[in-house]
């Protein structure tokens, strides 16, 4: 019999009139990895919340280690040996690792700078941890970041481990060395909760899966007796089919050519660096990097957002570098952006559908009036096309869900009959059905001639639906490859700056 | 216990009893302290709706106050709109003042009536809309705080009026008394139904913002550039413009509402001719909710406050400033109550709660 580590029974946490997590059952063991398996909004976060103070449940129980507790803040939970690792790290970037780990921590008796890094190095070893403790964290990779972040909850003594979309952000090198450390972690008896929806890390790492669904706990299974088809149908509840396809594209001439682009960012960094490709008409062309690789001044930079230090951006023979946005616009070139929080770049989230649609139509309108018929009918047919669930199109874009908002900005765009569809992120956030119908958008636009320039965070979808996949590395080009000729690992590589041999000759240097 | 939640979505007709409840609440808590003062709150709350309803000249009264009131509000809220805080209301009042009497100060009193009257509206609008304008440049090219520009400017035009005031126009036919020359009978609007034609220009003025804001390209622009900025360069707005128009448009209403204040109020140019009515107009367009109609009709009631507690002052001896109080108060529930819209406020009793857990 092994030792329970968690148990959560019958939790209930409700959000208004959202039910975030009804009856979840959760039991992990001591020495063992689980995964908790979910589409977004499943209620994995707001389950994790709860066990780490953050939430308390409306109803339920939850024990540690056999004995009922009642967290009230993130405290208590700390000091009965729960760390957990957000997404997004709470650093502190101007100081260094050690200041980071001591940061609200009482300073133990006798406690010095030499037996402090003791400690440290022998918490590092036992587990195979490896970092530079007075590096400051915003020279850091992500990757030692993260392992900043489970240094820090080790030091204060967590021997039940909860990571929130661990890989997310990080290279498949880096993703290796995490799963090290948690084997390492299981090892000794540590009990670890991974937060995901990536199966094939599921598959990898997890020794038992629970599957939740509409904030209810679908299923426990152990990761041996469970094969990927079926964890899908857990997941979304129904059989889906996870193939992305990619279709043979009309095979046109250069559409847009970016030529030796140099962009600075806003604390006058070098945010792209001397950076040249071509897109072609009818193709997807994938940009791979890891967050913050330049990504963004690439898309703000093609649509005229920002300005360029030095280089030409070609668009149908003519330099459009220098020209305003609405011009950008005008010449047939669209840009959707997700940014984190959805709303902020592109749509505005207290206007209703018809204004939001209304945002790229209305100049093109004779005098100073403004003219919601035709955007109406746009609307209607939009939300049409793309199956988009509102109870109207005079419902404001925030109250939607999200794949809905990220089909109606996206479905602006394509409805403009764009010539160069430049999208980042479009599935963040989104479940796996409307991810798929969004991939299926991108498609039907690269066969009708559209050159789509498609930055993705995943790896796989990168390379399962785009022609060729550029990479991104601090702003500079690593390499522009056809993705049926390399692995992921070596994409993996290149986006932390080794270029490859295998590049294709015909793309360098265009 | 005490549990604070997040809202989903809430019924329009619960948003307007929650609205409608802290309205109520400040009256209440207004009338403690009336009480506290030593006087009956609900014969005090009688008095003021007697003093600005009670009879066809206290009407009049309330809507000359109303006027000024409801155009300057119409302004702030264009700027609003936009997140563009605007609180230079009453030195664009001032501007507005100085502008209409520089024209009726120097036409001839030959000039007929509509022509003056045009003519000193024209230019009103115009120092209002620069005075607007001077912000609205720094902060679209090199994005200075508009709170702090505007509400500096309010200084600037004060002063410069009572430098006017006291010297260059100081009219020598008052034997020594700084004021300045009263305007002639042709710069002076004239009446209808008994009041000044300035509640034309206000209802004008109502339906000429609300068609601005939601149904022209800009006012359009103009909502986008507030609620989103991102959104609206992404969109390829041109940002600077924006926000130099919408300011214009704020600034000019302020400043025609100067002209009406020189021309029909006073007669003539006083520093004291803005009276507070753009530091008002920041509240009747915030409760209003930025939306035209609704903030006309606050204007309305808060000019009944105002109205009515200087009838207040001449009938029980309260002073006027007890309006002061009362706004404050309904400011601060109307505005907290804002709170309860977004929140839910969910008590339990601790043993409850270590049921569950």
């Amino acid at each position: 019999m092994q030792t329970i580590s968690i148990q959560m029974e019958n939790i209930t946490k409700t959000f208004g009139a959202l039910k975030a997590n009804e009856d979840v059952n959760l039991t992990v063991y001591a020495g063992e990895i689980h995964a908790l398996l979910g589409e977004n909004g499943a209620g994995k976060s707001t389950l994790m919340n709860m066990l780490s103070g953050i939430y308390m449940p409306d109803s339920g129980f939850i024990y540690v280690e056999g004995k009922p507790v009642n967290f009230t803040s993130p405290k208590e939970s700390i000091e009965l040996g729960i760390g957990m690792i957000h997404q997004h790290f709470k650093l502190v970037d101007i100081l260094t690792a050690k200041e980071n780990i001591l940061l609200g921590q009482k300073k133990k008796a006798g406690q010095n700078d030499k037996n402090l890094a003791k400690e440290i190095k022998d918490l590092s070893d036992r587990y195979g941890l490896d970092l530079d403790l007075n590096k400051k964290v915003y020279q850091m990779s992500v990757g030692e970041k993260q392992t900043l972040e489970i240094i820090k909850v080790l030091y204060r003594g967590a021997r039940i481990l909860v990571l929130d979309e661990p890989t997310a952000v990080l290279t498949p090198q880096e993703i290796k060395k995490l799963f090290r450390i948690m084997r390492n972690m299981k090892e000794h008896g540590c009990a670890i909760v991974i937060i995901t929806h990536k199966l094939n890390e599921v598959m990898e790492i997890s020794d038992r899966i629970t599957v939740l669904r509409k904030g209810k706990s679908i299923a426990t299974v152990v990761t041996k007796e469970v094969e990927v088809p079926s964890l899908i149908e857990m997941m979304v509840g129904k059989k889906v089919d996870l193939e992305i396809d990619r279709l043979p594209g009309p095979g046109l001439g250069e559409s847009l050519v970016v030529d030796e682009l140099t962009v600075m960012d806003m604390e006058g960094k070098l945010a792209l660096d001397n950076i040249s490709f071509a897109l072609k008409g009818g193709e997807i062309l994938g940009v791979a990097g890891v967050a913050k690789s330049g990504q963004k001044e690439l898309c703000e930079a093609i649509a005229g957002l920002i300005p360029a230090a030095k280089g030409r951006i070609f668009f149908q023979g003519d330099n459009i570098l220098g020209k305003n946005p609405r011009d950008i616009i005008r010449l047939g070139i669209r840009m959707g952006f997700i940014p984190e929080d959805r709303l902020g770049m592109g749509l505005v989230g207290s206007m209703d559908i018809v204004h939001n649609i209304v945002l790229k139509d209305y100049q093109n309108q004779p005098g100073i009036f403004l003219k919601r018929g035709p955007c109406i009918e746009k609307a209607n047919r939009i939300v049409e096309t793309l199956d988009i669930m509102t109870p109207n199109v005079y419902t404001p874009v925030k109250k939607l869900s999200g794949g809905n908002i990220q089909k109606v900005l996206l479905g602006r765009e394509i409805d403009s009959n764009p010539k160069v569809l430049i999208t980042a992120y479009p599935v963040r956030g989104l479940d796996v059905g409307a991810s798929y119908k969004i991939y299926e958008l991108l498609n039907e636009q690269k066969q009708a001639g559209v050159g789509v320039l498609f930055i993705g965070e995943d790896l796989d979808v990168l390379m399962d639906l785009c022609d060729r996949v550029m990479v991104l590395c601090n702003g500079k080009v690593t390499g522009i490859v056809d993705p049926t000729q390399v692995t992921k690992e070596e994409i993996g590589l290149m986006m932390t700056g080794s270029a490859l041999e295998k590049e294709e000759p015909s793309d360098k240097n265009q | 216990m005490i549990k604070i939640n997040k809202r989903a979505s809430l019924p329009k007709r619960k948003e307007m009893m929650i609205q409608a409840l802290a309205v109520l609440l400040s009256l209440v808590f207004a009338g403690l302290v009336i009480l506290a003062m030593g006087y009956n709150p609900l014969e005090v709350y009688y008095r003021i709706v007697e003093g600005s309803v009670g009879t066809i000249i206290r009407i009049q009264q309330t809507i000359n106050k109303a006027v000024p009131l409801i155009i300057v509000s119409m302004g702030i809220l264009v700027a609003f709109k936009m997140k563009f805080w605007n609180i230079g209301g009453e030195g664009q009042i001032m501007m507005g003042a100085f502008g209409a009497t520089l024209v009726a100060l120097n036409l001839p009193e030959s000039v007929p009536t509509p022509i003056m009257l045009l003519a000193m509206a024209v230019m009103a609008t115009l120092c209002g809309a620069i005075w607007a304008f001077i912000p609205a440049f720094f902060k679209a090219k090199f994005g200075t705080n508009e709170t702090i520009f505007t509400l500096m400017m309010n200084y600037i035009a004060i002063k410069f009026v009572t430098y006017m005031q006291f010297g260059p126009w100081k009219d020598p036919s008052f034997g020594g008394f700084p004021k300045v020359a009263s305007f002639h009978d042709n710069a002076i609007m004239p009446s209808l139904f008994g009041l000044h034609i300035g509640w034309i220009i206000a209802l004008f003025a109502v339906a000429g913002v609300y068609i601005f804001i939601h149904h022209t390209k800009r006012g359009y622009e103009i909502s986008v550039v507030g609620e989103s900025l991102d959104t609206a360069r992404y969109a390829g707005m041109n940002i600077k413009a924006i926000i130099i128009t919408a300011m214009l448009v704020s600034g000019g209403l302020c400043g025609l509402a100067g002209m009406i204040q020189a021309s029909a109020i006073e007669k003539t140019l006083t520093y004291t001719i803005s009276a507070g009515y753009g530091f008002t107009a920041i509240i009747t367009a915030w409760l209003g909710r930025l939306s035209a109609p609704v903030v006309g009709v606050v204007c309305f009631l808060f000019a009944m406050l105002l109205q009515g507690s200087s009838f207040l002052q001449a009938s029980m001896a309260i002073p006027a400033s007890v309006a002061d109080m009362i706004q404050g108060v309904i400011l601060f529930f109307v505005l907290g109550s804002d709170f309860f819209l977004q929140y839910k406020v969910v008590l339990k009793d601790k043993k409850a709660v270590k049921e569950v857990a």
